[in-house]
């Protein structure tokens, strides 16, 4: 029986709601979906398995302790998290927009009172929270056995670790969600955000390796179009800050070392960031300016 | 109320809403009839801001290209179909809607009750019947009591039973003196609800009428469908057209809406045009609500 009659009645026209509100409850409504989903599930599962595999096996045999053991751990985690975590990023940001498309609920949601830059930004910053929550859970349950088997953790590295690579995933993100905007199907967004995937942990290193023999280049040119490259900028990132030296990556990192001194931490973190905001800054215009749903 | 002025949209070399210019005064309800690919979606589409298109649209005066957040929050929705994610529970469903529209969790729950869903907020959407999707679609629309309520062909998913319910709570907002602007194909619908009737085709407004005037009868009308042999239902439908009929193109033969003493003669009509009739079919009775003429 319908008492529609009966509903409240409001005096005052209604009104949308501000835009960082509305940005907030489409993160909050993402952030659910997202850390209830399989894929958020499996791919923290799988995470944290590789994660405490590689903390197991860098700390056998070493006899070492505290950060000391965190460090070589490091090494491999770094290259456990190039593998994973752009994979991750890349699929999640992907599905973002063109999956609701497909769904036909973009429609729904774009019909309310909200604006198409508060449905994309609010829908990023619910994906980013929710991947890194996942990557904390990995990380965290990876801490927990090096703190059980080898006496304790470098915190500071640890956290910094942590902090490159959220920073990581949500540079990715951008990318899938950039992708995941011009592409009108989720296989077709999928499948360039795979192939992006490839491109960023394979083919441009052994690209940059051809072409600096093909072409001669010079160390200034390699350190260059290297840090284009945002997973190479996270690698290095990660070693000049747990103050390492860039010498274990070759003449390259050394001219890097020389060249950019104190300045090359701050260096790689703004290109992590320029890789975070200028897709999605793309993303917004280009959503914004879609001239049909 | 409601201004569209001018509106075109194409889509590529195809135009789906040509030059339609109407003005929708507060409280009255305007249907807009048409077969089909007539541009009826389009046209609700670009009204909402959910599409860009050439023209202007304005609610109240709200420009919705330049201030669509605000148009559209006095504006309640309600598509063809409730596309939202299928797993999300009812109840979380209205509180995420709610929170767009600035209201509370008991307003929410109100309107709810209103639609009768009360007991359901624990189901999933995708659990839900499509008399209740719609019911849902409708209380979120009636969440903040917008003054407009726009629904495109709400009920031409449901069966006898949940058109009915719909169409009822339809009447009871025309009542509280809601500005309705809805598409349909069924003159039983437009009968009931509509004081106008903008004939939509091909994109373009071809008559700005009354059911009154679409249907001149005060005898029940009975919607008819014809199934033709070989002509083309596009020059049938001309034909009927021209002959002052009300006629409606699904893809599933060519509904007519006739007096109920004259089902035959849409069939005269087209036999005298050489257009021959291989079946036909009464659908259902169409009430004449008391006072319309």
């Amino acid at each position: 029986m319908s008492t529609i009659g009966l509903l409240p009645k409001h005096a005052a026209p209604p009104k949308a709601r501000s835009f960082g509100g509305g940005t907030l409850a489409f993160a909050r409504r993402e952030f659910r979906d997202a850390a209830a989903s399989r894929w958020f599930f499996l791919y923290t599962l799988a995470f944290t398995v590789l994660a405490v595999a590689v903390s197991f096996m860098s700390l056998s045999g070493t006899g070492a302790h505290g950060f000391a053991g965190f460090g070589r751990t490091t090494a491999g985690l770094l290259n456990l998290v190039m593998l994973i975590v752009p994979l991750m990023a890349l699929t999640a940001g992907a599905g973002c927009i063109a999956g609701e498309r497909e769904r036909g609920t973009l429609l729904y949601l774009l019909a309310q009172p909200v604006s198409r830059t508060q449905v994309l930004l609010g829908k990023y910053l619910g994906l980013a929270a929710a991947m890194v929550c996942s990557l904390c859970i990995g990380f965290g349950i990876s801490a927990g056995v090096l703190a059980w088997r080898a006496g304790g953790v470098g915190l500071g590295a640890f956290v910094m670790l942590v902090g490159f690579t959220a920073l990581l995933a949500v540079a990715m993100l951008s990318i899938g969600v950039l992708l995941s905007v011009v592409s009108r199907r989720t296989a077709v967004a999928t499948g360039v955000a795979l192939f992006s995937w490839l491109v960023l942990v394979f083919l441009s290193d052994l690209g940059l390796m051809a072409g600096t023999l093909l072409f001669r280049l010079r160390v200034q040119e390699v350190f260059g179009l290297a840090i284009l490259n945002p997973l190479q900028a996270f690698k290095m990132g990660v070693i000049v800050n747990m103050n390492a030296s860039l010498d274990v990556l070759g003449p390259v990192g050394a001219y890097a070392s020389l060249t950019f001194g104190s300045m090359l931490p701050w260096m790689l973190t703004a290109v992590m960031i320029a890789w975070t905001v200028v897709p999605l800054a793309a993303a917004v215009v280009l959503f914004a300016r879609k001239g049909s749903v | 109320m409601i201004e569209a002025t001018h509106i075109t949209k194409r889509f590529g070399r195809m135009t789906a809403v040509q030059d339609v210019s109407f003005t929708q005064e507060h409280g009255s309800a305007v249907a807009l009839w048409g077969s089909n690919g007539a541009g009826k979606t389009t046209l609700i589409r670009c009204i909402l801001g959910v599409m860009r298109c050439k023209g202007s649209a304005q609610i109240d005066g709200i420009d919705v290209r330049k201030r669509g957040r605000n148009a559209r929050a006095l504006v309640g929705y309600v598509p063809q179909e409730l596309a939202f994610h299928d797993d999300v529970r009812l109840g979380a469903a209205m509180i995420f809607f709610a929170g767009l529209r600035r209201v509370g969790k008991q307003e929410a729950a109100a309107a709810l009750k209103a639609v009768g869903l009360t007991s359901h907020e624990r189901k999933r959407v995708r659990d839900l019947s499509g008399g209740m999707k719609q019911r849902l679609a409708l209380a979120i629309a009636l969440l903040a009591d917008p003054p407009v309520i726009v629904l495109d062909e709400p009920t031409s998913n449901l069966d006898a039973a949940g058109r009915g319910e719909v169409v009822e709570m339809l009447r009871h907002l025309k009542d509280m003196n809601k500005t309705l602007l809805f598409a349909s194909h069924r003159p039983d619908e437009v009968i009931t609800l509509a004081d106008r009737v903008l004939v939509l085709d091909r994109g373009r407004i071809e008559r700005d009428t009354t059911p009154a005037e679409l249907w001149p009868t005060e005898k029940p009308v009975q919607v008819v469908r014809l199934y033709l042999t070989m002509a083309s239902e596009e020059d049938a439908a001309r034909v009927l057209r021209d002959a002052g009929h009300a006629v409606h193109l699904n893809g599933q033969g060519l509904c007519v809406a006739v007096p109920r003493d004259r089902k035959a003669e849409p069939v005269h009509t087209l036999a005298l045009h050489q257009i021959e009739v291989r079946d036909l079919e009464v659908l259902d009775d169409v009430r004449i609500p008391e006072g319309t003429s």
